[in-house]
């Protein structure tokens, strides 16, 4: 059995520390600008603090990799080809990429640089993964949250590229890379603008009929009294469809395969990626200890494995609506 | 300025979409694309009965494309995938093909095939990587419906040689894919045993904000705007941008959408009377905002 490796989220230098002082393998960040897909304000890192992150890392003996992983266009094309050269130059352990453009400018100016498919690449199956790996070398694909676990094993079986899958964290329903949902509302996608229903589109308003929360005037969902008014990403919102008013799309909720990890293992899963760039170090701290343990409890004794009550009490307190759910690996789900 | 009927987006019974295509068969559309390329559950016609709809539309002179599936998960995906490109190489019937992941691209390029179609869900943003598919045998780009005009120019603009560029001009926009199935969830079913309620929603099913307001449409596990994407007042700023313009079937009026656009370009409507004329026969109200480099969901009036 492969080791599985923990991929942190890091949207801020302490929030690298965290993840890393609390056991996670890898971790994840992006620039402050367009180049990756949670382009937040207030998140991500200047030269100085990857650097930094990259040293304090490298001292425990932990990786950084670095999200590149939005679609440039010809516009603004040189923005992307620069983060990719300061990524290499920073000396990241890898970098993750959606576009095959920017795959190639990588592969040929940096042919040491290890290349990451990201899962805004929207590869769901080893033919497009094994495009990736022919024409530019990648070594590893993060996986859409589309597949079932046959699915997934599938995929592992049939190409040398290490296989990362999301673990924990915020839950696209729609493919990751194929989702014009916040550019049809906004005119901002996390494609090119590398955020999903982005704040400045977001307006909070307190009326008769409980409090509202709209995104570009479009009205996502109401809430009554008492009821959590949560972030409107705009498929977790409630609508309507033929007079029945419920959450058409998903709920707000988390991805939570913890009790999926011994078959993950079995399957081949070389690494477990936690989603929440956008979320605070205490966040990452909490989510970071608790798959800490899973994986060492699964790695000392891989047959022995459960999950216990406190991991999920934990993990839950953190969960986007306080519930979680297996998405595409519980067939009911879909 | 060529005109192509896009892949049927939504589940007909059999033989309406047999009645559907032979109508098409004799309206001035150039290209057809044919085949599934939402929910590999839907089988009122199987890539067989699609190769046959095709010759009949080759034999009436289109254009005939077999689109591969957006969202590819199984492996009898992938055998469904190989058919498709086996039937272009082969020669038999030797259909053009649109690759719409990029397994298809691989599948494509290990077949020796070129001469393909780059579909909409490939997100080709940028010039270098549109050279990659022509590289690898791409010689039409239909673009992603997200993209605006003028950046599909630049684009364009930045490419060592043209390509032949097809715009999404009118139809419900596909906005996303999921492995969930919306109308499945609609009616409480799961997928697996969704019963296939799907089938004879001619349009999808329209879903509303909670003010009324139509915003999106379930399709499957495919979620499309509830506006109509229609470029038809918008012509003159397509001219030199694009030489096919992509309409998407719709329950009824199809026919008339595409004779409604080959008049506007013979110059017998103006664009903006195209436009009135078409609002009768538009599911919803028109929307434009993509085109403009705005928010999908407008409908955009230079000022």
């Amino acid at each position: 059995m492969h080791r599985i490796e923990l991929v942190c989220p890091a949207g801020s230098l302490p929030a690298l520390k965290t993840a890393v002082d609390h056991g996670a393998d890898c971790v994840y960040l992006g620039f402050k600008d367009a180049t990756n897909a949670r382009n937040f304000s207030g998140l991500n890192f200047d030269p100085a603090q990857v650097r930094e992150g990259i040293a304090y890392a490298h001292a425990r003996g932990r990786k950084v990799l670095l999200a590149l992983n939005t679609y440039p266009q010809a516009a603004n094309w040189p923005s992307w080809t620069a983060a990719i050269d300061r990524a290499a130059e920073y000396g990241v352990d890898a970098v993750i990429l959606a576009d095959p453009g920017l795959m190639a400018y990588a592969a040929k100016n940096h042919p040491q640089l290890r290349l990451h498919l990201s899962v805004q690449g929207s590869a769901t199956s080893y033919e497009a993964i094994n495009f990736y790996r022919e024409r530019f070398g990648i070594q590893r694909a993060v996986l859409p949250r589309v597949l079932s676990m046959a699915q997934v094993e599938q995929v592992i079986a049939n190409t040398p590229v290490e296989i990362e899958v999301f673990g924990f964290g915020g839950l696209c329903v729609m493919v990751e890379g194929r989702c014009a949902l916040s550019a049809y509302a906004t005119g901002e996608s996390p494609n090119c603008n590398g955020a999903c229903s982005p704040g400045k589109h977001v307006r909070w308003e307190d009326t008769p009929r409980g409090m509202e929360t709209r995104l570009n005037g479009i009205l996502i969902d109401r809430f009554a009294d008492g009821e959590r008014a949560g972030y409107p990403t705009l498929c977790k919102g409630r609508f309507e469809v033929n007079d029945e008013t419920y959450y058409a799309l998903e709920e707000p909720t988390s991805l939570n395969t913890l009790e999926l990890l011994p078959e993950l293992a079995r399957i081949g899963i070389r690494a477990i990626k936690i989603e929440g760039r956008q979320r605070s170090p205490a966040y990452v701290a909490q989510v970071t200890r608790v798959w800490r343990a899973a994986l060492d409890r699964l790695q000392a004794a891989p047959d022995a494995f459960q999950v216990t009550p406190g991991w999920m009490a934990e993990l839950n307190k953190v969960s986007e609506g306080q519930s979680h759910t297996l998405g595409a690996y519980y067939r009911p789900w879909k | 300025m060529k005109l192509a009927l896009g892949p049927l987006l939504y589940y007909w019974p059999r033989q309406s979409v047999l009645d559907f295509y032979a109508d098409i068969a004799d309206s001035p559309i150039d290209s057809v694309y044919l085949g599934e390329t939402v929910c590999s559950r839907r089988h009122e016609l199987r890539l067989e009965d699609w190769l046959e709809v095709g010759k009949v539309l080759a034999a009436a002179g289109k254009e005939v494309v077999m689109s591969s599936q957006g969202l590819v998960e199984s492996e009898s995906d992938l055998k469904t995938l190989r058919r498709i490109v086996r039937q272009c190489a082969d020669g038999e019937p030797g259909f053009r093909v649109e690759a719409n992941d990029m397994g298809a691209v691989r599948l494509l390029g290990e077949a020796g095939v070129r001469g393909w179609v780059a579909g909409p869900t490939l997100n080709i943003f940028n010039p270098t990587t549109l050279q990659l598919m022509i590289n690898a045998g791409a010689t039409r780009w239909a673009v992603a419906p997200e993209i605006s005009g003028a950046a599909l120019a630049e684009v364009r603009a930045a490419l060592a040689a043209p390509i032949e560029t097809e715009v999404f001009a009118y139809g419900r926009l596909p906005l996303a894919h999921s492995a969930r199935c919306f109308t499945a969830r609609h009616f409480n079913l799961q997928k697996d045993t969704c019963e296939f309620r799907c089938l004879a929603i001619n349009d999808g099913i329209t879903l509303r904000t909670r003010e009324g307001e139509p915003f999106l449409t379930l399709n499957g596990v495919q979620t499309q705007s509830a506006r109509v994407h229609n470029l038809l007042g918008d012509l003159a700023s397509v001219q030199g941008k694009a030489e096919l313009l992509r309409i998407s079937p719709q329950g009824t009026h199809t026919r008339d959408i595409v004779e409604l656009f080959r008049a506007t370009l013979a110059g017998a409507r103006s664009p903006a009377e195209a436009l009135d004329d078409c609002r009768p026969m538009m599911v919803e109200a028109p929307c434009n905002g993509f085109w403009h480099g705005r928010a999908g969901v407008e409908q955009y009036v230079a000022a």
